[in-house]
């Protein structure tokens, strides 16, 4: 059944229509100063009634993880439990000032500080910094502690940066923003780095590599030692994505692999909300080398009392107060409702789950490599024989209900669906999956067209993508 | 995938042209089919000179963004204002109307460093794979 598209409220303002009152005024009227005033504003005029229905009818379009199946590659969009959010509303520990004096917070601080243990413990890193608002927030801190590291050895010659051509977009946006310029490593056709080419840009000119691993194709990084090692003998540093850790939780450790700094998402891996604004929450964890030069402050414990305090050579302040402390609220909680089996197990049924649908779905979808796979993997989404592409299957399996996976990414693939389940799902709704893309590559041979003009049942049809990007309309005119 | 017999080709997948002193540069057929369509185009100024590999602009597309790579070190001579406006003529007609800028290269000697009609080809056909 198809939605009903909802009008816009300014479409349903009617003049004179209220949906609120004003307490009468207790104190003197005083006039705005001049030019401060308009005639015209133009904002909508609903009743209470109607302004609450509008919004009510625009949550239930809304569709999550709460709601239906969500395979998104590289998002992890896992079931985000609900005692996260019992914790997350503990009387004690929401009810505080971030400007408090810090003997009176001490149970959120040592909160923070037994968060920073645990990623410390889960990664392998010396020391982790709380502070960033989200994994690109954090790959930007991490790139500036590179740089801090070979500014404090006098290493200025260093400006070019290493990145795979799987990796996220972000990397190279990061390196930009940081004044490196960004040269690109080819993969092999294992998808793993193509070492001969990174051999040959390693000098001393290199600030570092960015490597997610498991890669964006959702393999392991099979040369990751040799990477580290290479990258580590002209003098630079090795930086990790974590966006891809929750294949690696109890497993292995980046930290031992090599790396010297990485960023987590909290938002993924450790379950707290992820879109929607969140809020993310991207947490740094350092290697010995980059230890001094964390962002401040960190939680560090004395005698038994907690305090605030910048690393000797940090970066400085990446965010105001603390971070996103609302979600170590979750991340903690997860994190000891799991426990480091329960965690290890996390790891363990990502992958057995990406595998088990990686076997349901080849059959109809050819595989980018033809290797087992970690959290996720990728097929060509397109049916050349039908003329149909990969955006067309998307956006068919709106028609049954589920999310899209992750569309044209990583770019060395074409046509690129990545498809992560995640250990939350179960093994029906794995199969129930498999049958739907089963189902859309029959269609395809039948009627192409159905695909092509999907989606149907959504309150808006197939959208003009091209016409919205090159002549956007963003104000309501009237 | 169309091709243009008269221009060489790099394996970022741009094509050049000589037309007298100046050199004509866009992107190919197959790169424009690969990008799908083109919603943003970045190019440089006038006078501007790019060594051999520097990205001198950048395109956007509905599916990704991509950097315009300098075939062989030169200085921009012209740039092709119409595809700013109307982006969509790189997909329509990439050799020609589509067109990004002219240049003049540092040493004319470097056409022979571009790949020939038939190696971008093959260049195209093992991508493929």
């Amino acid at each position: 059944m198809r939605l009903e598209p909802e009008p816009l409220i300014f479409e349903m303002s009617s003049p004179g229509r209220r949906a609120y009152t004003l307490p009468e005024l207790d104190v003197p009227a005083a006039a705005l100063p001049e030019g401060y005033t308009r005639e015209e504003v133009n904002l909508p005029e609903v009743s209470e009634l109607e302004f609450v229905r509008h919004y009510t009818h625009l949550s239930q379009k809304n569709y999550s993880i709460d709601t239906h199946f969500y395979p998104l590659g590289s998002c992890t969009m896992k079931y985000n439990p609900r005692v996260n959010e019992k914790a997350a509303t503990i009387e004690g520990l929401t009810q505080v000032h971030p400007l408090q004096p810090q003997e009176t917070v001490q149970g959120s601080l040592e909160l923070m500080y037994n968060l920073q243990e645990a990623l410390k413990e889960i990664s392998g890193f010396a020391g982790v910094s709380l502070q960033p608002a989200a994994g690109a927030h954090g790959e930007f801190t991490g790139v500036l502690m590179m740089r801090a590291y070979h500014a404090s050895r006098g290493d200025t010659k260093r400006t070019k940066m290493l990145i795979p051509d799987s990796a996220h977009g972000t990397n190279p946006a990061t390196s930009a923003m940081s004044g490196f310029s960004v040269v690109q490593i080819p993969s092999d056709r294992r998808g793993n780095v193509d070492l001969e080419a990174l051999r040959r840009e390693c000098d001393d000119s290199v600030v570092g590599l960015m490597l997610t691993n498991p890669n964006t194709l959702g393999l392991f990084e099979e040369h990751v030692l040799e990477v580290c090692e290479a990258v580590h003998a002209c003098g630079g540093l090795m930086y990790g994505d974590g966006a891809n850790l929750n294949a690696l939780l109890g497993v292995a450790r980046p930290g031992d692999l090599g790396f010297d700094v990485m960023h987590f998402n909290l938002h993924k891996t450790f379950t707290t909300p992820h879109g929607g604004g969140g809020p993310g929450s991207g947490p740094v964890g350092a290697g010995p080398r980059l230890l001094p030069f964390l962002p401040g402050p960190v939680v560090v414990q004395e005698e038994g009392q907690y305090r605030l305090q910048a690393p000797e050579q940090s970066i400085g302040r990446l965010k105001a107060f603390y971070g996103n402390y609302g979600m170590f609220l979750r991340a903690y909680t997860y994190i000891r409702m799991m426990g480091p089996d329960g965690l290890r197990q996390v790891a363990e049924d990502a992958v057995l789950n990406a595998n088990y649908l990686k076997a349901l779905v080849t059959p109809y979808f050819s595989l980018a490599i033809d290797r087992s796979c970690m959290h996720e993997f990728v097929v060509h989404g397109d049916i050349p024989a039908a003329g149909v592409r990969a955006l067309d299957v998307s956006k068919r399996l709106i028609d049954y209900g589920v999310h899209p996976p992750t569309n044209y990414f990583p770019l060395i693939v074409h046509d690129a669906l990545m498809i992560e389940p995640t250990e939350t799902e179960s093994k029906e709704m794995l199969e129930q999956f498999a049958e739907i893309m089963r189902q859309i590559a029959e269609e395809a041979g039948r009627d192409p067209e159905l695909l092509r003009s999907a989606p149907h049942v959504t309150p808006v049809f197939r959208l003009d993508e091209v016409r919205a990007a090159r002549n956007p309309v963003l104000c309501y005119k009237g | 995938m169309k091709i243009d017999e008269k221009a060489r080709y790099t394996r970022s997948h741009e094509w050049v042209r000589q037309e007298g002193t100046l050199w004509t540069y866009g992107i190919t057929d197959h790169a424009q089919e690969s990008l799908s369509d083109i919603v943003y185009v970045e190019l440089p100024g006038v006078g501007e000179p790019f060594k051999q590999g520097a990205a001198l602009g950048a395109l956007e597309s509905v599916k990704a963004a991509s950097d315009l790579l300098m075939p062989v070190s030169g200085t921009v001579r012209e740039v092709n204002e119409d595809v700013a406006s109307s982006p969509e003529v790189i997909n329509s007609d990439p050799f020609n109307q589509g067109w990004l800028l002219k240049f003049e290269p540092e040493n004319p000697g470097d056409w022979e460093t571009l790949l020939s009609p038939a190696d971008y080809e093959a260049l195209c056909a093992s991508e493929g794979e």
